[in-house]
């Protein structure tokens, strides 16, 4: 059980070096975008097994406070892309 | 140029609601476990900002029509009353004081007058934190 446990530290910390090899070299920036997002929720699941490791389960609610700051990142990222401005001040009704 | 943000803003308006209702879990739960004013007013802030990303800054105040400089002045008042509350009955600024309470359908609870002062940090961050991201995304 303990060797299954390593096992998966070891496969999600070469995952997260994939993805900061991705975040460093990639060559536009969704590609980035991406590679910050995959590396958030690669993080959690690190977070997940460090609280199976610690035997404790105060940070379950460090992982949902992670996936919700994610998420909003993400979308923020996106918007800045695709529109060019985060927060727009009026939408185009008119 | 219109964009259809139905995607984003469906999912907006499911998330919105799980988000408040984690970062109250959060406020509340600041006593026992991990947690408190700091950290639920910023999880309100950011689902405040979610609105703010799916929507626009115009829609966000209709909905929400709450004057966030007035929310940090009362916060700022909440918790200087809490602390100069205690000069009432004879002891040092700052005490606090508890006691437990038989409350209907949720039993014996601790009831603490730290609430209090957990409630002025809160309502402190959330005005701050909005304060801020409005100003900044408001000018052009």
């Amino acid at each position: 059980m303990l060797l299954f446990f390593w096992v998966m530290v070891i496969l999600i910390s070469l995952s997260m070096v994939a993805f900061i090899y991705r975040l460093i070299i990639g060559p536009s920036v969704p590609d980035r975008v991406v590679a910050l997002d995959s590396l958030g929720v690669a993080l959690i699941a690190m977070i997940g097994l460090i609280s199976i490791l610690a035997e404790t389960g105060f940070f379950l609610d460090i992982i949902l406070l992670l996936a919700i700051l994610a998420f909003i990142g993400t979308v923020a990222f996106s918007k800045f892309i695709e529109k060019g401005e985060i927060i727009q001040r009026d939408n185009d009704l008119s | 140029m219109k964009t259809n943000d139905v995607i984003l803003q469906t999912t907006t308006n499911l998330v919105f609601f799980i988000i408040i209702l984690f970062s109250i879990h959060i406020f509340f739960a600041g006593h026992y476990a991990p947690g408190g004013g700091f950290v639920g007013g910023l999880l309100t802030a950011s689902g405040i900002v979610l609105l703010l990303l799916a929507y626009d800054i115009k829609t966000v105040t209709t909905a929400l029509p709450i004057n966030y400089t007035v929310m940090t002045a009362i916060g700022l008042l909440i918790a200087l009353g809490t602390a100069a509350g205690s000069i009432i009955f004879d002891v040092p600024f700052f005490t606090h004081a508890f006691d437990y309470f038989d409350l209907p359908l949720l039993g014996k609870q601790s009831l603490h007058t730290a609430m209090l002062f957990d409630t002025g940090v809160y309502l402190v961050v959330v005005g701050v934190t909005m304060t801020i991201i409005q100003s900044i995304g408001d000018d052009d």
